[in-house]
């Protein structure tokens, strides 16, 4: 049994933390006179429209929906652990989201290009910019040894009025949204919503796939990668070895906020058709963080932590319609978060019960 | 002139939670904890403070002034009580203190709305009757100019913040506890080998900061606004731990930088009436503490404030 565990431990340690995190979840509905019953159900018809009492097995919509609130969590995912590997903490790709959204939306607007090119120039701008974005936090990192934690929180507020007031400025925007792109600009796909029953799914999954493999290939299969990791597990010796670390720690927050920037793009352009003028975070980026400590920081694990997330997420309003507050979708996941934090704490409490079987 | 005289008192309420959650980041990372769930706790405090005084005022006058003031209590008991799990979870177990941080901000986004759902049906919480009320300051109040800026129709929640500065520098500087403090947030080891029982200091630390992160966000609710909603707080808590930074983690520092944060909030609400600055965008003001604060931390960098452990979990055996 211990064997088992300590072999397979970076699967079981996060399993084991969404299951205590549903179980918090539970406790509390039933503390509060709710079923979690009906909880459960929310989430299995986020994932494929499954309602018993409609005798509806199958709802492709309901599928279509649930990827479309994953894609920008597993992408934050994506950022936060790849700033990780490097032994960053990128609490920033909420801010780097919405300023890569923000400059996919200019284009969408501004600048004329024929369809085809007009998005994927978008993305590109999305990831230039929302990974220089970041790179400002790994700069000052490098340069000043100022924590990367603190700048990131403050760029984070800082995006977030600057992305109201460009948005704000544009022409043809009111209060809450911009004006209508470019026709050429879209991500949306007709055939991918027939496909899925009129949802909002769309392009943009080719994106995040091409990301969860770049991120693999970069981070196990490229002395880039492998010099990034070093840098992380130990400054000074990377340092010592002759790698260049400020270099690192700055490229390391570009690509990061690339990917985060990709996540703010993909949603400005795919889920939506003008720009949204938001007064506070929407916490994609923050899931960002959930996802890629469950997702033990690497590539499918993201995915798979990534959809669990979107899960939670789209199944929110299905609870509410259930007479259940939303919310504790959110006291899930940020349980999760918290017993992902104390692994340590389980780990050692797993082992002392194995081995107390062992014993007898 | 008079702009100012109107600016003021505004300055004042809305530097008052920030001063004194900054104050409770200080304990925090003195101790050599970095708290970035002063925000989340806030929304705890703000939530608790707000509930607790609609409740108590709830078809009893006889309630109406007093409720306010039990709502704060209960907000820094909340608070405390929130801020443990943040002490267990990165000074028992020592774990990543930005992860768990970040968890707390994360769910007590969650937990007030479900909370105020379950309890007013609704995703907030029922209006209270009054908040906290307005005084004027005998004999203080007949100043000329300060009197009415400063002491006339205005929070005693103001005089509050600037008594915690002086407690918390007596506390930190004049006293054995805080030196004790402060040493576990330099050389934890140093400070054990001394007899000091670093997880006991790091968890008062914590917890201190929970309860004033707490009343900060129960005097935010009660003095700015007329109910709790998940906006309530709107990223103070960040500001309070931008000031703490700028403030170099000093009480005196966190006194003028929460003020000056105040004055530079309270300035993007007056802008359009004041000429040379009305062409500066709204948003420009809202950002600004942020942008001061990475200024600032460039400035500090190569010279040694604050706490050297701060954020490091503690290892008994690292020398």
């Amino acid at each position: 049994m211990l064997k088992f565990y300590n072999k397979y431990e970076n699967v079981i340690q996060p399993l084991i933390s969404v299951f205590l995190g549903l179980l918090v979840g539970s406790i509390i509905l039933l503390l509060t006179g709710k079923s979690p019953v009906l909880m459960f159900n929310a989430l299995l018809k986020g994932l494929s429209g499954f309602d018993a009492n409609r005798e509806v097995y199958l709802n492709l919509r309901y599928f279509g929906e649930f990827l479309v609130f994953s894609m920008p969590i597993i992408m934050t995912g994506l950022s936060i652990g790849f700033a990780y590997r490097t032994g960053l903490f990128n609490i920033g790709a909420e801010g780097q989201l919405m300023i890569g959204g923000m400059i996919a939306v200019v284009i969408a607007i501004l600048v004329p290009l024929p369809s085809l090119i007009h998005p994927v120039v978008a993305l590109i701008a999305a990831f230039i910019f929302g990974g220089l974005w970041a790179a400002i936090a790994g700069f000052l990192k490098a340069k000043f040894n100022v924590h990367e934690v603190v700048v990131t929180i403050m760029l984070n507020y800082i995006a977030l009025h600057v992305t109201n007031y460009v948005l704000l400025n544009l022409p043809g925007s009111d209060k809450a949204r911009t004006a209508d792109y470019l026709p050429t600009a879209t991500l949306k796909s007709d055939f991918l919503t027939q496909i899925t029953n009129g949802s909002r799914f769309n392009w943009g999954f080719i994106v995040v796939i091409l990301a969860i493999i770049l991120y693999w290939f970069l981070i196990e299969k490229t002395t880039f990668g492998y010099s990034l990791k070093a840098t992380g597990f130990n400054k000074e010796g990377a340092r010592f070895a002759g790698l260049k670390v400020n270099l690192n720690i700055v490229l390391s927050m570009f690509i990061a906020g690339g990917f985060a920037g990709l996540a703010g793009a993909i949603m400005a352009l795919g889920t939506y058709n003008y720009g949204r003028i938001i007064t506070s975070f929407e916490n994609f980026g923050f899931d960002g963080i959930a996802v890629a400590l469950v997702g033990s920081l690497n590539a499918i694990g993201i995915l798979f932590s990534g959809l669990l997330f979107g899960l939670l997420r789209v199944a929110q309003p299905l609870m509410q319609s259930q007479l259940i507050p939303k919310d504790i979708a959110v006291i899930v996941s940020s349980s999760i978060v918290i017993f992902v934090a104390m692994q340590k704490g389980i780990k050692i409490f797993i082992t002392k019960v194995l081995n107390r079987g062992v014993k007898s | 002139m008079s702009i100012i005289v109107r600016m003021l008192p505004i300055s004042l309420m809305i530097a008052t939670p920030i001063m004194i959650a900054a104050l409770g980041g200080l304990f925090s990372e003195r101790s050599g904890v970095v708290n970035i769930g002063l925000e989340g706790i806030m929304m705890v405090g703000g939530f608790t403070a707000a509930t607790v005084t609609v409740l108590l005022q709830n078809n009893n006058p006889d309630m109406i002034l007093i409720a306010p003031w039990i709502g704060l209590v209960t907000a820094i008991i909340a608070g405390a009580v929130f801020s443990s799990i943040h002490a267990y979870v990165s000074i028992s177990l020592k774990s990543d203190q930005t992860v768990s941080g970040t968890a707390l901000n994360l769910l007590a986004g969650g937990l007030t709305v479900f909370l105020a759902q379950i309890i007013f049906d609704q995703q907030r919480t029922a209006t209270f009757v009054r908040g906290i009320a307005r005084l004027n300051v005998p004999f203080l109040k007949d100043i000329p100019v300060i009197g009415e800026a400063i002491f006339t129709n205005v929070y005693p929640t103001n005089f509050v913040a600037w008594l915690l500065i002086i407690v918390s520098w007596f506390f930190i500087y004049k006293t054995r506890f805080g030196l004790r403090l402060r040493s576990c947030g330099e050389y934890p080891q140093a400070a054990s080998s001394m007899g000091v029982s670093v997880y006991k200091m790091r968890y008062i630390g914590v917890l201190l900061s929970g309860a004033f992160a707490g009343l900060a966000g129960g005097i935010m609710v009660l003095t700015q606004d007329i109910q709790y909603t998940v906006a309530s707080i709107h990223g103070i808590g960040f500001i309070a731990l931008a000031s703490l930074i700028f403030g170099k983690w000093k009480p005196s520092g966190i006194f003028l930088t929460s003020l000056f944060f105040g004055f530079s909030q309270t300035l993007a609400y007056f802008v359009t009436d004041i000429s040379f600055l009305s062409s500066m965008p709204n948003q420009f003001f809202w950002a600004f503490p942020y942008v001061v604060t990475i200024v600032a931390l460039i400035i500090f960098s190569n010279k040694t404030v604050g706490p050297k452990a701060a954020g490091e979990i503690y290892d008994e055996g690292k020398r």
